[in-house]
């Protein structure tokens, strides 16, 4: 299978073989293979999770209420995001209806993850793609605090505040320990930004690297710590007490003028830094319109941010929910988490064995046996060193999962897209769109790139803070009439639990949709089951040859330095992958697969 | 390339020699010494270059390395920027694949004897170490190499202290804490999930400072965090005293702040510094936020029998035990102080070596 065609790509593997391990400023390890023609275009691509923590068998035999904990560990980038879909799953197994303010508190939690995580993500681990730190040096600062001031009313703008930030980062560059900034690839001609666009970057880089701690204290005011806060399930952990003996103990009206103030501050920050940054460094790579991929074909979203407590279905989520495929934008289909075909995991090219692997298999029914050989006919290296994997064969720790039997991409740009094509449930996301693509005068096919992905993830980014502000405002009127109530503690004992039980929870994670799907058996877990937003995007190869979001991504980028891989990361970075996110399950039983003596 | 020293670099980079004073200062009083101290710390870091700090990650959720991200004070960016040479860390660097192996080799090279290794996660050792792939090998290979080299290691959060959740049972990728692979480097463990960020940064910067990793209790814990339970220095412990405990979510004593113990706390048998530091800029912890604490910086937290099952082995009213005296003996604490003297020699070593270096380069 040295060349053929699938889901409208042409796959070619006869060109220099390229690799990329690890690929960094992601959560987790990932490696990637990629041949080029002759002229260093991607003619074929090779994603591989290389990480497999086997999460999901720890947790059969446990208390089905201690499960987000554990789930939470599953990725500390997207913190929280697990726990609240586990808890979920939980709720729904056991059919527990939780209170309306523990709710709009979740709801303001995940909220404030995704903008938190948006605005880390574009600066810290996507924007070097993008900005040549080394240019910024070049920079005439007084030109830099134009171009700032002509874009945004942020007030840290002057030229001596920019001087300011360049001499720092000079004198770091000629101590000539680089730290972080080491080997990048500073001067590569894939970078088009002026260095005064550079300056005001890497100067945003800096403020933001800085503000970021601050978002995260709704986390810390309503679960106690971040990353990793505290989640109950049946409702929130934190009690409200407004106006009794013992407030100081609670939520009270200082914690919630705190959280007002965060959220107003980082919808500010959000509107007057992320959003300007990224609309200029849009405007000048406007013309590298490659990384595409899945998402003018398969997109899906599961949706999120229930208005109302206990109600899952699209209308009442504020984030939008379902799927398109074959590229036909006017049908928007509807999911079901529960139907045993719709969603399906495929391991023909991962390093797991099913008894038939032409199948999928439902969460529900899952089955994981881990069985690590690399193979093929195109394999170099040996078992402990990997030079070339062949994706003909086993090839990587992300399982494949399909939406009625297709890959899709999830995450921002899905979720944006399924908004925009819905305008009459989500106006605003509708509005936002149209209004960045006027401003970088470029048609909605556009949104179908690389760029795209990161500019929906600034527009979803804005579009989140200002619904944290609207679920404050929620639960502050909830509260207002007279309802304090967090946790509903009715079915909290397990005594009350039916025998058998069986549940799926959803969120949508800033890096696409997630799934858990839990069987609970005389008060334990049974089995437990996640699919997560970077085993969609990740995915290797299926039986029918059809390869996944990243891989689809890279295909038809041409690199500007064969051996810098600029163009590959930056696409790869422009789904944020989480690697620890994507790996799966055990064997159902979780014996010990193989005996290692300690070196 | 002459090293430059820690006071050189922050003021180059545009920090008045106020600032640094008052940072000092700050530096004193967050790790709790005399403001007396603070002279000294300045004098350390007008002497001391730049230490490089390779960063890697095995099996982990990369919860450390946000934390870390989070710190208030010092702010990670004057950490990154002017305090270590933070070279290599999958999770920041601009470079990958090639140029970021490349790293590995120049620090381990340029700096032989001289750098920390920071070790967020661990290595699995089923299947060949191979369910961690870095660079196409396992990462315990990685690991090994680097360490090989590194004057001292600090071992970032649960995974690389203890295991954590994917150690927990039946741990099916044999996943395995830094120290049980690495024996003979002095390690200091930073435990949690995730460590608290401004312990994070304090650990670091006392080890930038006094040339020496901090004194640690008999697990390799600095003591200045990890010295008491949380439950010694809660908040709440005065209605733990009283008999004054929450009984059901969000009842009336959930309103009220009052104790835990009966919802699962594991702030009793816990050693953390979360009662009295708090977390991301003091604004609150676990317990005040009026869920229990789940232990996360205690050895095999995940399998103690379900956070929210009472803790049943401890002892009530006034009992101040420290984390020597819990299941240790006194020869395992002269062994752990005979290790700790030999770590600081070791330190102290690398640092002459350190010296005759500069001496010889430019």
């Amino acid at each position: 299978m040295s060349a053929y065609e699938t889901q409208g790509f042409k796959l070619d593997n006869s060109g220099r073989r390229v690799v990329v391990d690890p690929v960094c400023r992601i959560e987790g390890h990932l490696r990637v293979e990629v041949n080029l023609d002759g002229n260093n275009v991607i003619r074929n691509a090779v994603s591989t999770g290389t990480m497999w923590r086997g999460l999901e068998v720890i947790l059969k035999g446990r208390d089905p209420r201690d499960a987000w904990a554990f789930t939470e560990r599953i990725c500390g980038v997207c913190t929280g995001t697990h726990a609240l879909t586990s808890v979920r799953a939980v709720e729904d197994a056991l059919a527990i209806q939780i209170p309306e303010n523990a709710n709009t508190i979740r709801n303001i939690m995940q909220l404030n993850l995704y903008v938190h995580d948006h605005l880390v993500h574009f600066y810290h681990l996507h924007a070097l793609d993008w900005v040549d730190v080394v240019s910024a040096l070049k920079a005439d600062p007084k030109k830099t605090s134009e171009l700032a001031q002509s874009i945004s009313s942020w007030p840290l703008s002057s030229p001596g505040y920019f001087r300011d930030v360049q001499n720092r980062l000079k004198k770091f560059v000629e101590s000539g320990q680089l730290g972080p900034f080491s080997n990048g690839y500073w001067g590569n001609p894939a970078y088009k930004l002026p260095p005064e666009a550079n300056l005001m970057a890497v100067t945003h880089y800096l403020e933001a690297l800085d503000f970021q701690k601050e978002i995260v204290k709704v986390h810390t005011i309503f679960g106690g710590k971040n990353p990793h806060p505290n989640w109950l399930v049946g409702g929130v952990p934190c009690a409200i007490n407004l106006n009794d003996v013992g407030a100081v103990g609670a939520i009270n009206m200082e914690r919630l003028n705190l959280v007002k103030s965060i959220i107003d501050r980082t919808k500010e920050f959000v509107e007057k830094v992320y959003i300007p940054d990224l609309l200029a460094i849009g405007s000048f790579y406007k013309s590298w319109t490659y990384g595409g991929g899945l998402s003018s074909k398969n997109i899906m979203s599961y949706g999120d941010i229930p208005q109302r407590a206990n109600d899952y279905t699209a209308p009442n989520l504020l984030l939008p929910r379902g799927a398109v495929i074959n590229g036909d934008l006017a049908k928007i289909h509807e999911i079901d988490l529960r139907n045993p075909d719709e969603i399906q995991e495929f391991v023909s090219h991962s390093w797991y064995k099913y008894a038939d692997e032409s199948k999928g298999l439902h969460p529900w029914d899952g089955v994981t046996e881990p069985d690590y050989h690399p193979e093929g006919p195109n394999f170099k290296g040996t078992r402990t060193k990997i030079e070339n994997l062949d994706e003909s064969g086993k090839y990587s720790w992300i399982k494949a999962p399909r939406w009625n039997g297709n890959a899709m991409e999830v995450g921002p740009l899905s979720r944006m897209v399924l908004g925009y094509l819905q305008p009459k449930q989500f106006p605003v996301i509708k509005d936002t769109i149209d209004g960045v693509l006027k401003k970088l005068d470029l048609p909605v096919t556009a949104l179908f790139s690389t760029l795209g992905r990161t500019a929906a993830r600034g527009i979803e980014a804005q579009y989140c803070a200002d619904l944290q502000v609207q679920q404050f405002d929620k639960l502050m009127a909830n509260l207002k009439a007279g309802d304090d109530s967090t946790a509903n503690v009715d079915k909290w004992e397990p005594s009350t639990w039916a025998r058998e039980a069986k549940g799926v929870g959803f969120t949508e994670a800033p890096r696409g949709s997630l799934g858990h799907w839990i069987k609970i058996k005389d008060t334990k877990i049974d089995n437990y089951q996640c699919v997560v937003p970077t085993t969609w995007n990740g995915s290797p190869r299926d039986p029918k040859g059809q390869i996944g979001a990243f891989e689809a991504a890279l295909m038809n980028t041409p690199m500007a330095k064969a051996d810098q891989p600029l163009e590959i990361l930056r696409t790869l970075h422009s789904f944020d992958p989480c690697l620890a996110c994507s790996t799966h399950v055990m064997s159902p039983d979780g014996q010990e697969l193989s005996k290692v003596t300690v070196r | 390339m002459s090293i430059e020293t820690f006071y050189e670099v922050m003021r180059r980079q545009g920090i008045s020699r106020r600032s640094f004073l008052k940072f000092c200062s700050l530096t004193a009083a967050s790790l709790g010494l005399a403001p007396t101290m603070a002279p000294k710390i300045a004098e350390a870091m007008e002497t001391k270059p730049r230490t490089p700090v390779i960063w890697l990650h095995g099996l982990e959720c990369t919860c450390c390395s946000e934390s870390f991200i989070r710190s208030a004070h010092p702010l990670a960016k004057d950490v990154v920027l002017s305090m270590l040479s933070l070279d290599y860390d999958d999770t920041l660097m601009a470079a990958a694949g090639h140029q970021a192996e490349e790293i590995i080799a120049t620090i381990r090279e340029k700096y032989k004897g001289n750098y920390i290794l920071a070790v967020e996660g661990n290595p699995p050792l089923n299947e060949d170490g191979m369910f961690c792939i870095h660079g196409g090998r396992p990462f315990v290979e990685v690991l090994k190499e680097t360490a090989a080299d590194a004057k001292a290691i600090i071992s970032w959060g649960a995974c690389a202290s203890w295991g954590c959740v994917q150690a927990a049972k039946p741990n099916p990728t044999r996943a395995t804490p830094v120290h049980k692979v690495i024996t003979d480097k002095p390690i200091i463990k930073v435990p949690g999930c995730p460590p608290i960020a401004e312990v994070m940064t304090a650990v670091v910067t006392y080890m930038l400072t006094f040339d020496r990793i901090p004194e640690l209790d008999r697990q390799g814990r600095p003591k200045m965090f990890y010295g008491q339970r949380i439950h010694d220095k809660c908040y709440r412990r005065p209605h733990f005293d009283a008999g004054q405990f929450v009984e059901h979510w969000d009842d009336e004593a959930a309103r009220r702040g009052y104790c835990l113990y009966k919802m699962g706390c594991k702030g009793p048998t816990t050693y953390n510094a979360c009662s009295t530091v708090r977390w991301n800029g003091g604004v609150s912890f676990p317990i005040q936020s009026g869920h229990g604490c789940i232990g996360c910086s205690e050895d095999g937290f995940w399998d103690k029998g379900g956070f929210y099952n009472r803790v049943t082995n401890i002892n009530q009213f006034g009992i101040e035990a420290n984390a020597d005296k819990v299941g240790g003996t006194v020869a395992a604490v002269a062994g752990a102080a005979v290790v700790a003297h030999a770590a600081v020699t070791a330190l102290s070593k690398a640092r002459a070596g350190k010296e005759d270096q500069n001496k010889g380069g430019k």
